[in-house]
């Protein structure tokens, strides 16, 4: 990192940085006083339900809504023809993924259906429920058109194609080829082939998507009041699908009951519902009501991917080889398009390993299902698995110890900077030192001993690594900046000192339960010297706070934490300044300690109040002279150069008991070792891990939006999706690894996806080790007792 | 027997105060307590009986909110978190949530909360397993659990060793 | 989503309770403890018109002891038959069996009676009377009072015995005499989570030797499936592997499992396989859960 002489700063007694506090939002939340989207009281609000298609491909001949509109109580209809003259339709491309296609897509279907729960018409009511009583009795004469649902084929001559205009289902094809893999695979003592599947998931935020728009026809301003991670993204996306002036557009995200990159997109239904406001002259709520979140949330994650490692005899990995086939929806989701997640895939594979030749391929095809888009560590669970789990095999055919065939080839933690296989920069990563402090925590070698024992008495455990590197923080090379997406990669932070002395910020990421406003709070009062009880954090609305990215790629503090801690600095110098003239010192020979102005050589010798300076700065500016004025608010925007993000890295370790004769699992505990760089507050940062960690977990053996022939999601209840449980978890061990960014100066990494990315490559492998005496292994997730069962030809 | 109509008047006590409402058969009740009584802190997560987001107390027992219907509650006794706040109940356990930072988001956290509470008022020790069958009819998307667990174990912990 | 619109009528006593029965018939749903109705009412997937709330029907609550019987009213509360000294003392076999009945919240609300009712048949509580060989008491305005073996009530998905004007009063479930012994065991994928595979079983255990075994399965076909073949297999044998081998067979014969998104035919089967050597191994060693 940057020698700023920053340590002392984090590491001196007012500090706040590296230590466990609570959140304030916690202690409303346990007393019932949480305040989300829904619990907001809008006079006159109506509220919408939704037509949607039931079926995943077909015409729309006829839409009668005489039967439906005559409903007392039902104040509007509209159809999606209807909607497409009051709404601007949105093309889901960036540049940056050269030769994209997608096709245009509308709020609502306009005149063809293209995935089962598109939305079709709304219905605009005095209740929820009346409004779903008249979708009841809307009638729609369908025309069934075969849809394409299986991405294996959906290139294939023979395939209908969705949209004809583009000739062809294809979204994407990209690739990379670094170094001689031909050369390297020839040279080869072994090589490892599999090929990987990971089902569908979503995201299953407990409160679902949301809105309540309000058009005031007075000022023709729109406030929109909805759970977001990104509030501006969506005050400029929304102006501009409104035809509004962006500046007459507020969006305030109160408490987000859940996100993870569900809510950074753009949702048909909620543009309607806003447009709904605008026709009506009133505010319009609309709750994605569980069912319809199924098949209206963005899916993730659906990939077939073949992979081939190259090794010599000793273990060293020459090359790897990627194929990743990934079916998204028949749209690619605006701004942040549907191929991101397969381009990540083939970013991060591989990529905790110092092999130099790689070749990956990316395809990417539509299919009328449920659009795909971000989820919470893009694209990180597939490429992680597929090379955990082949460097296991690996492992095996060169008799190496999991442990040392990663030993062998991770890159060296004093070997940075450096280029990850995909060609990426990669520094301040700690892979050697990660691994060994896992394997110290989980007591590797004890385990290994326990599973032999065991083993003999017919008992089959298994263990499982997974290495993973991970992208936070995108900076403004990536691919939504290069290709001119209307998303802030930068953040900014206004902080202020009121007249008391107390300190308000503003910042521009927002808060969903991680701990992002306290995280701020920390910072900003460390960077200050103020006590943290004086700080108080906004964030969450457009009229409030700066313009900023919002919170998606873990980018909350690595981003708007430097920010943070820029304006903190920038407040406590100019805080000693005005100090300086009151009291004829040096500015060099004060600090700011405790919410005081204190001589910096003795911290306990108080020379000025903050809320003096605060009283004079704001009130009796008469005590300064003409020339001086006070600029109490300081604002400072942070961004990451150069490189496209901050990687961090870690691992994973999965202990788990597996019933051969049922299949069944019983995951017996689970470990992680990450660095996310500066830790600033470690329960918070914990505890990102451990939640993302079972999400992981979910996946890998629960979570699955199962389709059938026809396109139908046929698991789109909760009792039928299956979210990981209380139940069928396992206590979770966590600890940091503490390599400060050289890309800030506060030095943190992100930390909120560093617990999904890995865990279900852990767990397979894993579970792969519990198959091993039985010498039959399985690459498919999610890992169910019926794909144990098979793979044991026990069925 | 009632009359047989689509809106039924109902009277019950909510968190101790009797409220007198009119309200349609099909309303279940956290809508009524949410809606009616502005009684926001039990919430809706799937309304069909698998999140226990809506999780309250009918009678003193905890059940789905979402799968009774408000005049099914005619008569009887409904207390949410805002009530079990108030009367301290379980300020403990709140307390260790809060510290042991076990809930993100809290959605969640009224319906995981009372539902600790029907095991911490059974008074027994109870395993970290056990803990976790008690809480499987409960999701949380962002905790993990794990932190969940920790405090329940430690507000009964303490509890029981206070005894 | 929110339910569709009904009619609501709170019954105070049975007679009233069987005259809306009788007046609306296939046209009421009967409201007991919610947990099944509830959820295909918020999900619009049944729209009935009229609603008959029996919960405040006093006379339909409570266990009791009849001579070698177990009464169980039909509005008896989950939680509280889990936890009837009755039952447990009594039969054993619902007490093993009421920890995988979903979860605390459900079973405090949640009624044994409504679940036999609705006869789901990856549900606990219609294999357990199956596999005690309990008898169901029905009652209507028209017909009256009548008694149904559990072995005639299960039908089909969801179709029982019960016409539309009758209702399930009550359970009449034999004790457990001496030496009888019970095993339960369920897989599913979640705890609480409905079961790929389970099995109720009920028998005579002498030196070993078991005899007049009732197994249950659930989970597997449209209704709860009593392993005819399999207790021919297992009568007078022990928990061997040669007894084993032949449950494996008779099992196949016994069971044609469905086959869906959570699990094929053929692991239900390999399922209802393990656990049925699991719980004859037990049962030659007192029973319980597997």
């Amino acid at each position: 990192m940057a020698d700023t002489g920053n340590e002392i700063i984090f590491e001196q007694s007012g500090s706040y940085v590296g230590r466990t506090l609570s959140r304030p939002g916690a202690r409303r939340s346990v007393m019932g006083r949480g305040r989300y989207t829904d619990d907001i009281q809008v006079a006159r609000t109506l509220h919408a339900a939704f037509l949607r298609s039931p079926y995943a491909h077909a015409r729309i001949l006829n839409i009668d809504t005489t039967a439906a509109a005559a409903m007392p109580g039902v104040t509007r209809i509209v159809t999606g023809r209807e909607l497409a003259e009051h709404v601007e339709p949105w093309h889901g491309i960036l540049s940056s993924f050269v030769g994209m296609k997608s096709a245009i897509q509308h709020a609502m279907a306009v005149d063809r259906a293209c995935w089962q729960g598109e939305p079709v018409a709304i219905v605009v009511a005095e209740t929820r429920a009346l409004a779903e009583d008249a979708v009841e009795l809307i009638e729609v004469q369908w025309e069934e058109l075969t849809p394409v649902v299986d991405k294996e084929t959906a290139l294939d001559a023979g395939s209908p194609v969705i949209h004809p205009e583009m000739g062809d289902n294809l979204a994407l094809r990209q690739d990379i080829d670094n170094g001689d893999v031909d050369a390297a695979f020839a040279a080869a003592d072994h090589i490892i082939e599999d090929s990987f599947e990971f089902g569908r998931h979503t995201a299953v935020s407990l409160e679902s998507r949301i809105l309540v728009a309000d058009f005031d026809p007075s000022t023709e301003r729109l406030t929109i009041h909805t759970s977001s991670q990104v509030p501006h993204m969506i005050k400029t996306v929304f102006a501009k699908l409104l035809r509004m002036p962006e500046h007459n557009v507020r969006i305030i995200a109160p408490d987000v009951g859940g996100s993870f990159g569900l809510k950074i997109h753009t949702f048909g239904d909620e543009v309607a519902t806003a447009a709904l406001s605008m026709i009506l002259k009133r505010p319009v709520k609309f709750i994605a009501d569980r069912l319809e979140s199924f098949v209206s949330d963005i899916h993730a994650r659906e990939h077939r991917v073949r992979g081939r490692l190259a090794l010599n005899k000793d273990g060293d990995i020459l090359a790897a080889d990627i194929d990743d086939l990934t079916g998204v929806g028949p749209y690619s989701a605006y701004p942040r398009t549907s191929v991101f997640e397969a381009v990540q895939v083939i970013n991060i594979t591989g990529g905790p390993y110092k092999h130099k030749n790689y070749r990956a391929k990316a395809t990417v095809v539509y299919l009328n299902k449920v659009p795909m888009s971000q989820y919470r560590a893009v694209g990180h669970p597939i490429g992680i698995t597929v090379f955990e789990s082949l460097l296991d095999q690996a492992a095996v055919v060169t008799g190496l110890d999991p442990v040392d065939i990663r030993r062998r080839n991770f890159m060296p933690d004093d070997g940075y900077p450096a280029v990850t296989p995909a060609g990426l920069p990669a520094n301040d990563l700690s892979h050697e030192a990660c691994l060994e402090s896992l394997i110290k925590r989980m007591d590797y070698d004890g385990l290994r001993r326990e599973q032999a024992e065991l083993r003999e008495k017919g008992i089959y455990r298994g263990i499982g690594l997974a290495a993973f590197i991970k992208g936070t923080a995108p900076s403004p090379v990536g691919y939504y900046g290069a290709g001119r997406a209307p998303i802030a990669a930068q953040d900014a932070t206004t902080v202020s000192l009121e007249p008391s002395g107390a300190v308000l910020c503003l910042v521009g990421v927002t808060e969903q339960g991680q701990g992002a406003d306290t995280v701020m709070a920390q910072i900003a009062a460390t960077a200050i010297g103020v006590p943290i009880e004086n700080v108080r954090v906004i964030s969450g609305d457009t009229d409030a706070v700066p313009y900023g990215g919002g919170t998606y790629a873990s980018r909350a503090t690595g981003i708007g934490g430097e920010a943070t801690f820029q304006a903190g600095r920038a407040l406590r110098a100019e805080i000693l300044r005005i100090a300086g003239v009151l009291l004829q010192s040096e500015p060099s020979t004060l600090e700011v300690f405790g919410g005081n102005v204190v001589d910096a050589a003795n911290h306990a010798n108080i020379r000025v109040t903050l809320a003096e300076i605060g009283r004079i700065g704001h009130f009796q500016l008469g005590e300064l002279p003409n020339d001086v004025q006070p600029e109490l608010s300081q604002t400072r925007h942070f961004r990451v150069k150069d490189v496209p993000y901050i990687y961090t890295n870690g691992i994973h370790g999965a202990y788990v008991e597996l019933d051969p004769e049922t299949g069944f699992l019983k995951l017996l505990k689970h470990w992680i070792v990450e660095d996310c760089g500066r830790v600033i507050n470690p329960n918070l940062a914990d505890e990102q891990v451990r939640g993302g960690a079972v999400q992981g977990l979910g996946g890998a053996l629960f979570e699955h939006c199962i389709y059938d022939d026809n396109g139908q999601m046929i698991n789109a209840t909760m009792a039928d999706y299956l979210t990981p449980m209380a139940g069928d978890m396992p206590d979770i061990d966590v600890a940091h690894i503490q390599t400060p960014t050289s890309a800030s100066e506060l030095g943190a990494k992100g930390v909120g996806e560093s617990g999904v990315g890995g865990a279900p490559a852990a767990v397979l492998n894993a579970v792969n080790d519990a198959m091993m005496p039985f010498q039959r292994h399985i690459t498919a997730q999610p890992i169910t007792p019926q794909s144990i069962l098979k793979a044991l030809g026990k069925i | 027997m009632t009359e047989l109509k689509e809106r039924h008047e109902i009277t019950l006590t909510v968190n101790g105060e009797t409220v007198t409402r009119t309200v349609e058969a099909r309303q279940h009740l956290v809508d009524f307590l949410r809606n009616e009584l502005q009684l926001t802190g039990s919430h809706l997560g799937c309304e069909h009986g698998v999140c226990g987001a809506c999780t309250v107390r009918l009678d003193g027992e905890i059940v789905r909110g979402c799968l009774t219907l408000a005049v099914q509650a005619d008569g009887a006794a409904v207390e949410t978190i805002e009530g079990v706040t108030e009367t301290g109940e379980i300020a403990d356990l709140q307390e260790t949530f809060v510290e042991r930072n076990a809930l993100q988001c809290g959605f969640c956290t009224p319906g995981m909360l009372l539902t600790a509470a029907e095991l911490l008022n059974a008074g027994k020790p109870a395993t970290r397993a056990e803990i976790r069958t008690h809480l499987s009819g409960n999701y949380c998307r962002c905790t993990g659990y794990h932190a969940i667990v920790d405090a329940i174990e430690t507000t009964n912990n303490k509890r029981l060793g206070t005894k | 989503m929110k339910a569709p619109r009904f009619l609501y009528v709170r019954v105070a006593s049975l007679v009233e309770a069987l005259e809306v029965l009788a007046e609306y018939g296939d046209e009421a749903s009967v409201l007991a403890g919610g947990q099944s109705l509830m959820p295909t009412l918020n999900m619009r997937l049944s729209s009935p018109k009229v609603l008959v709330d029996i919960n405040r029907i006093d006379d339909l609550k409570g266990i009791s002891l009849d001579g070698n019987m177990v009464r169980v009213g039909a509005l008896s509360r989950h939680a509280d038959v889990m936890t009837s000294p009755i039952v447990v003392e009594h039969l054993p076999l619902i007490a093993q069996a009421y920890p995988f009945v979903a979860h605390a919240a459900v079973r405090n609300r949640g009624t044994f009676g409504g679940s036999v009712a609705l006869a789901d048949p990856a549900s606990e509580m219609p294999a357990c009377v199956l596999a005690l060989n309990a008898t169901l008491v029905l009652d209507s305005k028209a017909g009256g009072r009548r008694n149904v073996a559990a072995s005639d009530y299960f039908k089909g998905l969801y179709e029982t015995e019960r016409r539309d004007d009758e209702l399930l009063i009550e359970a009449r479930i034999p004790i457990k005499a001496a030496g009888e012994v019970s095993a339960f065991g369920e897989l599913s994928r979640r705890h609480g989570d409905f079961a790929l595979a389970g099995v109720a079983m009920h028998g005579t255990v002498a030196n070993g030797v078991i005899t007049g075994l009732r197994p249950v399965y659930f989970g597997s076909e449209d209704r709860p499936v009593l392993g005819v073949a399999t207790a021919a297999a297992v009568e007078g044998k022990g928990a061997t592997e040669e007894t084993f081998a032949a449950v494996n067979v008779a099992l196949g014969n016994d069971l044609d499992p469905l086959s869906n998104f959570h699990a094929d035919a053929a692991t239900r089967l390999q399922l209802a396989r393990v656990l049925t050597k699991r719980a004859l191994t037990s049962m030659v060693n007192g029973g319980g859960v597997v």
